[in-house]
């Protein structure tokens, strides 16, 4: 009964906060509430025995995601009210579309017939904890996307970098190389001023 | 009983609000970024709605990969929006033409 009922209440929200993600007017809204449907649906992969997708969902998408959406609405000075003006023109082509997938959609799941889906049939491993099921899985069959997944991220990384760095004319920084450069001779000079001569104005 | 249809019709809805944010938001390019992350948000529900059903951790494994591809390609999409904005100053992707593609 309780599980139904999380079911419907993350469900529901995830829907809502989906919908409102594409309908606030102010884009940190709509940055908060796609962080609302990426809990929700943490919660529902929660229902299903996901631990490990669960909490990943949070950490990366919240975490990481989501937060860096939130710099770059918050950083760029955009009018967004501008951005706004086809809306309503596309609104109707956009429901069109929508409906026509929501309905292709609807027609392959009821054509689904690939074969016996048991409810609520859990993995034969029950004693195994999710995470360790998936972690087992993922160092050893799986080893090799695991390793590539590892390296798309790498390169996402340092690509960001590459592409966002440059190098402003008006901030001095330290000059390492020139101070390592730098030998005594060049710096110190030995004098031997007679006196009344040591100060020259 | 909750069963798999209910998921299914989630992750269907989902899908189809993640295409809709893309049409209905087409000049704000961050918004169709978060579109995107809904339909990947989308298919990673299925993905676990199948694994729990039929008994096979395949499908969160993959959703794992589909998470990491989205992290990377949510990322690489706004350092381009950052570079974008720094040139021309709005991010109305409406009328990008310089590279007269």
């Amino acid at each position: 009964m309780i599980a139904i009922l999380a079911f419907y209440l993350f469900a529901t929200l995830t829907i809502a906060s989906a919908v409102l993600v594409i309908f606030a007017r102010n884009p940190v809204h709509s940055v908060l509430w796609l962080i609302m449907a990426f809990f929700n649906a943490a919660g529902l992969m929660l229902i299903l025995g996901a631990e490990f997708i669960a909490m990943l969902l949070v950490i990366v998408y919240v975490g990481a995601v989501a937060v860096l959406f939130l710099f770059i609405v918050m950083m760029l000075n955009i009018d967004f009210a501008a951005l706004r003006s086809g809306f309503t023109r596309n609104l109707p082509f956009g429901l069109m579309v929508a409906l026509v997938l929501l309905a292709e959609i609807i027609v392959a799941v009821s054509a689904w017939k690939a074969g016996p889906v048991t409810g609520g049939a859990q993995p034969a491993a029950t004693t195994q904890p999710n995470i360790e099921a998936v972690g087992e899985l993922l160092y050893t069959r799986y080893l090799f996307p695991f390793e590539i997944a590892g390296l798309i991220l790498l390169v996402a990384m340092i690509g960001a970098i590459v592409l966002t760095h440059r190098r402003r004319a008006d901030v001095r920084g330290q000059k390492v190389w020139k101070q390592v450069d730098r030998r005594p001779e060049d710096a110190i000079r030995n004098m031997q001023p007679t006196v009344g001569e040591g100060v020259k104005l | 009983m909750i069963g798999l249809t209910h998921y299914l019709a989630v992750s269907a809805i989902l899908f189809t609000l993640g295409v809709l944010g893309i049409f209905l938001n087409r000049r704000n390019i961050i918004l169709m970024l978060m579109a995107i992350e809904l339909i990947l948000l989308s298919v990673n529900i299925n993905l676990v709605a199948f694994s729990a059903f039929l008994g096979d951790l395949t499908g969160q494994v993959f959703a794992m990969f589909v998470l990491t591809v989205a992290a990377a390609e949510a990322a690489i999409g706004l350092a381009i929006l950052v570079i974008f904005f720094r040139r021309r100053g709005s991010i109305a992707v409406d009328d990008v033409n310089r590279m007269r593609g």
